[in-house]
């Protein structure tokens, strides 16, 4: 892009592609969190919500700290991943990926509860009578009616990953085209001096950014609502 | 035959059901609201759980507690029309009706374009669900509940949330269906005129438990009817066949039991062999002790007296017996006594053609 800077544009397509990698990795877990949470009755319940918006009162250090601990070289979980499937987190985009999407699980968690408590029950029997099993009622009715919720979910889940700041920097340190998201380059160009610059046409960038996924979710949002004729 | 047990207890409300249905036919479940009819129709579907309960269509068992057979809905066969329509609305109304056919567990016997035809669906194939008015929901509604090929219809108030005129506009598609389709229906209602129109066999709740039930006729005069409907609403019903037109003209003559009755009705309606319903309400009829002379009335039926029990204020139901058939007189007091009017005495029922409204059954 011709006003950006190399360093600039890296830091934004590096950005983009942290967030798309945290929402589908986040999407499905948040699908099915949601779905039990509002659906199921169980012991525990309360505690896994409460655990599910931890992300949202913690420092991100905290998070990141933690991600440490278990997904690192030689976390139990990091270690894992690494000898099975060959997987690095750390220091890589993946992991700033896992990062982010723990961060803006909450929301996304939060959005798809929402609209899946707002569909009609009513409806899914009434799928259940024409002979739709469970797995059939969830793909033909539950799902695409609380759609506007999953995107608006995803939508916000995207924006809020490429601003993550201090649990991607924590867990996956600050790696020029690997790791320096936006916000990351931004505090960069902070600590160089003659970055001033730099720091605000970042900090433009991601103003953009924010504010165009918060309309595009809202324009999408009701775009289904018509559709649907609420 | 259809035959239902179910016993459910939640809180202070008892539901205590048991009724049955010959095959095909049309049984209107019937009682005042929150009477339970809705929570009956549940457990028939299998949408709500039974404490303890039997439900068999001909000789499947789809329920028996006893024996631990519980099938999930979505196996049942049972097309479920739900009073508020409870169409889908992300799709369109063609879409909606597939829905229901792309499921059906058994080979089609009635198609897409068997109900579009029955139910003048055609218009509205292509509109969204919101876009429809009350009338056309349910329709659409009747519709993909036919194409999930049932072997049970469930049809919980499917008028009630619709004005007068909706419903008059729905109706005979109800009647097209019973007549055309061998479907057996269970029909609630808290409407009488629905359930004149539509029944074969009537069911009474009150409070949870299903209090008295029968063919439709049967149950016409009883008096836990009476009770719910009304006195005023309160008439035999009675089946008869067109014979054929009056010789005076414009008047059709229909038998019933050993008499005969003449109506006023339709052309379609007025061929020889035709069945059809009445009510003669016991407000319209009177009383006479001799045969009429000079009078404009067409209907007066020779009958004998068989009961004579005070109703509300001061007025009396007076049961007599017209050929075989059992019909009732509401009268006042003071003429059941200035007329003597008492049990085995003969007397004749006059009731003027214009308060009959026959209905082909």
């Amino acid at each position: 892009m011709i006003w950006l800077s190399a360093n600039e544009s890296e830091a934004l397509t590096l950005s983009l592609s942290v967030a798309t990698r945290s929402v589908l990795l986040s999407l499905p877990l948040a699908l099915g969190l949601a779905w039990v949470l509002t659906r199921r009755q169980f012991l525990g319940r309360t505690l896994l919500d409460a655990f599910v918006h931890l992300p949202l009162v913690l420092p991100p250090v905290v998070v990141g700290y933690l991600l440490l601990l278990l997904f690192g070289a030689r976390g139990p979980i990091g270690g894992w991943l690494e000898r099975v499937f060959g997987i690095e987190l750390i220091f890589t985009r993946n992991g700033a990926a896992l990062a982010t999407a723990v961060m803006s699980f909450p929301l996304m968690v939060r959005a798809m509860r929402i609209s899946l408590e707002n569909v009609d029950r009513g409806l899914e029997d009434a799928a259940r009578t024409l002979g739709a099993g469970a797995f059939d009622r969830f793909v033909s009715i539950t799902l695409p009616l609380m759609l506007p919720g999953v995107l608006a979910g995803a939508i916000t889940a995207f924006s809020a990953a490429l601003g993550e700041f201090g649990a991607v920097i924590t867990f996956v340190s600050n790696i020029p085209g690997e790791t320096r998201t936006l916000p990351l380059a931004l505090y960069t160009a902070l600590q160089t001096p003659g970055g001033d610059s730099e720091a605000a046409r970042l900090a433009i960038l991601s103003c953009a950014l924010g504010l165009g996924g918060l309309l595009l979710s809202e324009w999408f949002a009701r775009r289904v609502r018509r559709m649907l004729g609420r | 035959m259809l035959r239902v047990i179910a016993k459910k207890r939640r809180g202070a409300f008892l539901l205590d059901a048991k009724f049955e249905l010959p095959t095909p036919g049309v049984v209107a479940l019937f009682g005042r609201s929150g009477c339970g009819k809705t929570t009956l129709v549940n457990v028939i579907a299998g949408l709500a759980s039974a404490d303890s309960g039997y439900v068999a269509l001909d000789d499947g068992d789809l329920l028996d507690t006893d024996r631990g057979i519980d099938m999930p809905p979505e196996r049942r066969r049972m097309g479920y029309v739900f009073q508020d329509a409870r169409l889908f609305p992300h799709i369109r109304v063609e879409a909606n009706l597939r829905y229901a056919l792309k499921r059906a567990a058994v080979a089609p016997f009635v198609g897409v374009d068997r109900v579009v035809a029955l139910l003048d669906l055609e218009p509205l194939m292509g509109r969204r669900t919101h876009e429809l008015s009350g009338g056309e929901r349910q329709r659409v509604a009747i519709g993909r509940a036919l194409l999930s090929q049932p072997s049970l219809l469930l049809l919980d108030e499917p008028l009630a949330s619709l004005d007068a005129s909706r419903r008059e506009e729905v109706l005979p598609y109800l009647e097209t269906l019973r007549d055309q389709l061998a479907i057996p229906m269970v029909y609630v209602s808290h409407n009488f005129d629905e359930v004149l129109r539509l029944a074969t066999h009537l069911v009474l709740m009150d409070a949870g438990k299903t209090v008295a039930q029968g063919n439709l006729s049967d149950m016409s005069l009883h008096p836990r009817l009476r009770a719910i409907i009304g006195t005023d609403a309160v008439g035999a019903i009675v089946d008869g066949t067109v014979l054929g037109a009056d010789s005076s003209g414009g008047l059709t003559r229909v038998q019933v039991g050993r008499g005969e009755l003449k109506v006023q009705c339709g052309a379609a309606a007025a061929a020889p062999g035709t069945r059809l319903r009445v009510q003669l309400l016991a407000r319209d009829l009177i009383v006479a002790t001799e045969p009429p002379r000079q009078l404009s009335v067409r209907n007066s039926l020779p009958g004998v007296i068989t009961s004579v029990a005070n109703d509300v204020d001061d007025s009396d139901l007076i049961g007599i017996d017209i050929g075989g058939i059992l019909i009732m007189a509401r009268v006042t007091t003071a003429a059941t006594r200035e007329l003597g009017l008492a049990p085995g005495k003969p007397v004749w029922a006059l009731v003027k053609t214009a308060s009959l409204r026959p209905h082909l059954i």
